[in-house]
C-alpha cells in the first residue's frame, strides 16, 4: 500500500474516532422533563411521638439500676410512624406511613416524594399525623400554587415553624 | 457465549487487518487499546491539573470560572477543557473495545482471571470520575446529575436518605458539599490509577504507552475536535427549574435515563447483577484448564531463556535444588501458567535431533511434550505425497490450517507458534521431510499469547535465543501471520509458497546442509 493511501487511511480512522467521541459526547439530546409539567417535591425529616407515654419508675426499679442511671422516668426509644397525605385539587394522590429510621426505630421518619403536575394553578393539601392517635392529622396546610413550565417547588416541614412551608 | 465470541471476532478481525495495513502492525490501535486508554488518562490528568488552577471550588463560583476559562482563554484553557472531556470519552471508548476484544479472544480465563476481575472496578471508577467531573461544572446537566445521583444514593441505607436534601433549592446549596465533590473528583481518579496498576501487575511487559505515532495522531485528533466542537457548559443550574432537554454525554451518563423510568432499587439491582456477571465471566463454563508446564531438572541448566520468553511471568529462577553445578533452576508457578508452550520453544534442550535417547527437554508441556511434537511432525510429513510439499506449523488461535491439508500440505497444530523450537524447522528441511516449512500464527502484534509471533520472528532472524541455525535455507520458510477467519488468504499464500518451492532446486540434502545424524 502506498504511503499516500496509508496516511489517508489513518486520517479516516482518526476522523471516525473523533466523530464517534464528539457525537455521543452531547447527542442525541435527552428530554428529562416535559415542558408542560412542573415538579412538586414533598421532602422533610421529622420524628414522630414516642410509641408510648413515659412511665414513672417505681422505687424497686430505681434501686435495681446503677446510681448514675436512676432517672425517675422510663421513656421508650421507638417512635410512631408518620401518616402523610397529599391531595391535588381535592384528590388524594399520595398517602403513606413513614416508618422511623434507626435500628431501634428511634430516628426521624424521612419523606422524599416527587410529583409531576400539569402546569397551571393548583390547590395542594398536605396533612401529617405524628402523634399516637389513630385518626385525624396533627398538621394540615393548603397551598395555592401557580406552577409554570418545569417549575420546581418543595414543601418542607418545620415543627418549630408551625408546620408545612414552601421552601424558597 | 461461544457464538457471541465468534461474532465479535468476525467483527474485529477485518478491522484489525485493515488497520494493520494502514498503520502497520506495530502501530495498529486495536493491538494496544489498553495502552491508548492509559494515554487518554494521562491527557485527562494533565488537562485536569490545568483546569483546576482556574477553577473556583465554590458552588456559586464554579460555573462562572468555567465560562471564563472557556471563553476568555479559548486558545488554551478552552482547548484544555475540550481535551479533558474528549480524552475522558475516548477512555470509555477504548475501555469498551479493550474489554470486548479480550472477551472475543477468550483472553479472560485461567491465569487471566486476575486482569479481567480487576478490570471490572476500573469501569466503575472511570464512570464515577466522569460523573463527579460533570457535576463540578454546575450547569443544568450538573443539576440533573446531582439530583438523580443523590436520590439514587439515598436508597442505600448507609446514606440515610438525606443527601438529596442538599439539592432542593438554590439557597440550600452548600459550598462544603461542593468541596467534597471536588475532593472526590481528585481522589477517585487517583484510586483509579492505583486500580489500573493492580490490573496490570501480573502482566509481564505490560504495554502502557502506545506507539509514538499513535500518541501524536490522537493528540492531533483531540486538538482538531477541540476547535471544531469545543466542550461547553449548558445554561447555569437553577434549582427553581427542572432541567428539560439536556445534551448528554452518553459515554458517562447513559444509565441516568434509567433512573427516570425505572425504580431506583431496580437500577441498583441491575448495576449489581451486571457487575457480578462481569466479574464471574472468567469462571463460566468452557474453562478447559490446560496442564501447566513442568521442569525436568536433568535437562535444565538454568539458562533463563524460558523466564525471558514467558509472557505470563509463570517461570522464575530459584537456587539449584539438585546439586548440579549450575547456580539456578527454572521453577514454574502452575497458577500463572496458561500452557502456551513458549517456554518449551525457548529451551535449548528442545531438539528433535536426538535419536539415541528419547527427546526430553528442560521445560515441557505434559499434554504435548517435545517427543510427541516430533512424532506429530513425522506423521504429518508421512502424509505428504505431492510435489513442493509444505509442512505447516500452525498456532491453534490462528486460521484453522488443518482445513487446508492436501497431498502437499500437512499441518501440525501448536498452542502457540513460539511453542515450536526452531530446531524443528532445521529438522524438517535437513531430513527432507518436506520441501518447505510454513509457520502460521496470529496476526503480527496481535498474538493470542502476546509475544509468540514476535519471539518466533526474532528466533528465525537470529535476534533471540534459541536461534534458527544459519545453515537453514530461509527461502524454504514461509511465515503467515493471519487471523482466524482469513482461510482464503492462507490458502492463497500457501499455494504461492508451493509454487515458489517448485521453482527451486530440490531441498538441500543433509550432507549439503552439513548435518550429521546423531
Amino acid at each position: 500500500m502506498s504511503s499516500v493511501f496509508k496516511y489517508a487511511g489513518q486520517g479516516v480512522f482518526y476522523a471516525a474516532l473523533a466523530a464517534l467521541i464528539g457525537y455521543f459526547s452531547t447527542t442525541p439530546a435527552y428530554r428529562h422533563f416535559p415542558e408542560d409539567q412542573a415538579l412538586l417535591r414533598l421532602a422533610f425529616n421529622h420524628g414522630g411521638a414516642p410509641v408510648t407515654e413515659c412511665r414513672k419508675r417505681t422505687r424497686e426499679e430505681l434501686a435495681k439500676l446503677p446510681p448514675n442511671m436512676r432517672k425517675p422516668q422510663s421513656c421508650p426509644r421507638g417512635r410512631v410512624s408518620l401518616a402523610v397525605e397529599l391531595a391535588l385539587d381535592g384528590e388524594t394522590i399520595y398517602r403513606d406511613s413513614a416508618k422511623p429510621t434507626g435500628l431501634f426505630g428511634d430516628g426521624p421518619s424521612k419523606i422524599y416524594q416527587k410529583f409531576a403536575l400539569p402546569v397551571g394553578r393548583h390547590k395542594i393539601d398536605v396533612r401529617m399525623r405524628d402523634s399516637r392517635r389513630e385518626s385525624g392529622f396533627d398538621y394540615e396546610r393548603t397551598f395555592d400554587l401557580d406552577l409554570g413550565p418545569r417549575h420546581s417547588m418543595v414543601i418542607d416541614f418545620r415543627a418549630e415553624g408551625g408546620g408545612f412551608i414552601i421552601l424558597k | 457465549m461461544k457464538f457471541i465470541q465468534s461474532l465479535l471476532r468476525r467483527g474485529f478481525e477485518p478491522m484489525e487487518a485493515a488497520l494493520s495495513r494502514v498503520f502497520t502492525p506495530a502501530w495498529n490501535p486495536f493491538y494496544q487499546l489498553g495502552a491508548i486508554g492509559f494515554f487518554f488518562l494521562w491527557i485527562v490528568v494533565a488537562s485536569g491539573v490545568y483546569i483546576y488552577i482556574f477553577f473556583d471550588t465554590s458552588i456559586h463560583g464554579a460555573y462562572s470560572s468555567m465560562e471564563r476559562l472557556t471563553y476568555d482563554q479559548w486558545y488554551f484553557g478552552g482547548v484544555m477543557r475540550s481535551f479533558h472531556r474528549y480524552a475522558s470519552d475516548g477512555m470509555v471508548v477504548v475501555m469498551a473495545l479493550h474489554m470486548l476484544r479480550e472477551f472475543a479472544l477468550d483472553r479472560f480465563r485461567g491465569v487471566r482471571w486476575f486482569s479481567w476481575a480487576t478490570g471490572t472496578p476500573v469501569i466503575w471508577l472511570v464512570i464515577i470520575s466522569g460523573i463527579t467531573g460533570y457535576w463540578l461544572v454546575w450547569d443544568q446537566l450538573a443539576q440533573y446529575i446531582a439530583v438523580n445521583t443523590t436520590e439514587w444514593l439515598d436508597l442505600l441505607p448507609i446514606f440515610g436518605g438525606t443527601i438529596a436534601r442538599n439539592f432542593l433549592t438554590n439557597t440550600g446549596l452548600s459550598d462544603r458539599f461542593f468541596t467534597l465533590l471536588v475532593f472526590l473528583h481528585i481522589a477517585v481518579p487517583l484510586f483509579l490509577v492505583f486500580t489500573l496498576w493492580i490490573h496490570i501487575v501480573r502482566v509481564s511487559r505490560a504495554k502502557v504507552n502506545p506507539a509514538f505515532g499513535l500518541m501524536a495522531g490522537i493528540t492531533l485528533m483531540l486538538l482538531v475536535l477541540a476547535f471544531i466542537k469545543p466542550a461547553l457548559s449548558q445554561p447555569p443550574a437553577d434549582m427553581a427549574l427542572v432541567p428539560g432537554e439536556l445534551a448528554m454525554d452518553w459515554y458517562y451518563l447513559a444509565f441516568f435515563p434509567l433512573l427516570d423510568s425505572w425504580p431506583g432499587n431496580l437500577v441498583w439491582a441491575f448495576a449489581g447483577i451486571a457487575t457480578l456477571l462481569l466479574m464471574v465471566v472468567p469462571w463460566l463454563p468452557r474453562g478447559r484448564r490446560v496442564p501447566a508446564a513442568v521442569v525436568d531438572l536433568d535437562n535444565c541448566n538454568g539458562c533463563t531463556r524460558c523466564v525471558e520468553d514467558c509472557p505470563y511471568n509463570a517461570v522464575t529462577m530459584m537456587p539449584r535444588s539438585d546439586g548440579k553445578p549450575f547456580p539456578q533452576e527454572a521453577v514454574v508457578k502452575p497458577k500463572l501458567c496458561v500452557g502456551c508452550g513458549i517456554c518449551a520453544g525457548a529451551c535449548p534442550s528442545s531438539t528433535p535431533f536426538r535419536r539415541a535417547v528419547e527427546p526430553i527437554t528442560g521445560i515441557d508441556l505434559p499434554d504435548r511434550p517435545i517427543k510427541v511434537l516430533r512424532q506429530d511432525t513425522e506423521q504429518a510429513a508421512a502424509r505428504l505425497t505431492g510435489p513442493s510439499s509444505i509442512l505447516v506449523y500452525s498456532c491453534r488461535y490462528s486460521v484453522a490450517a488443518k482445513d487446508l491439508e492436501n497431498s502437499n500440505i500437512a499441518v501440525v497444530d501448536l498452542p502457540c507458534i513460539a511453542a515450536l523450537p526452531p530446531s524443528f524447522i532445521d529438522y524438517v528441511l535437513s531430513r527432507k521431510l518436506a520441501d518447505g516449512v510454513a509457520l502460521v500464527g496470529c496476526p503480527d502484534s496481535g498474538c493470542y499469547n502476546r509475544f509468540g509471533v514476535e519471539w518466533m520472528k526474532d528466533r528465525i532472524d537470529r535476534k533471540r535465543d534459541p536461534h534458527l541455525r544459519q545453515r537453514v535455507p530461509r527461502d524454504r520458510i514461509a511465515a503467515l501471520w493471519i487471523g482466524r477467519f482469513e482461510k482464503a488468504k492462507a490458502k492463497r499464500e500457501l499455494q504461492a509458497f508451493s509454487q515458489h518451492l517448485a521453482q527451486m532446486t530440490p531441498a538441500h540434502s543433509e550432507e549439503d546442509a552439513g548435518v550429521k545424524r546423531v
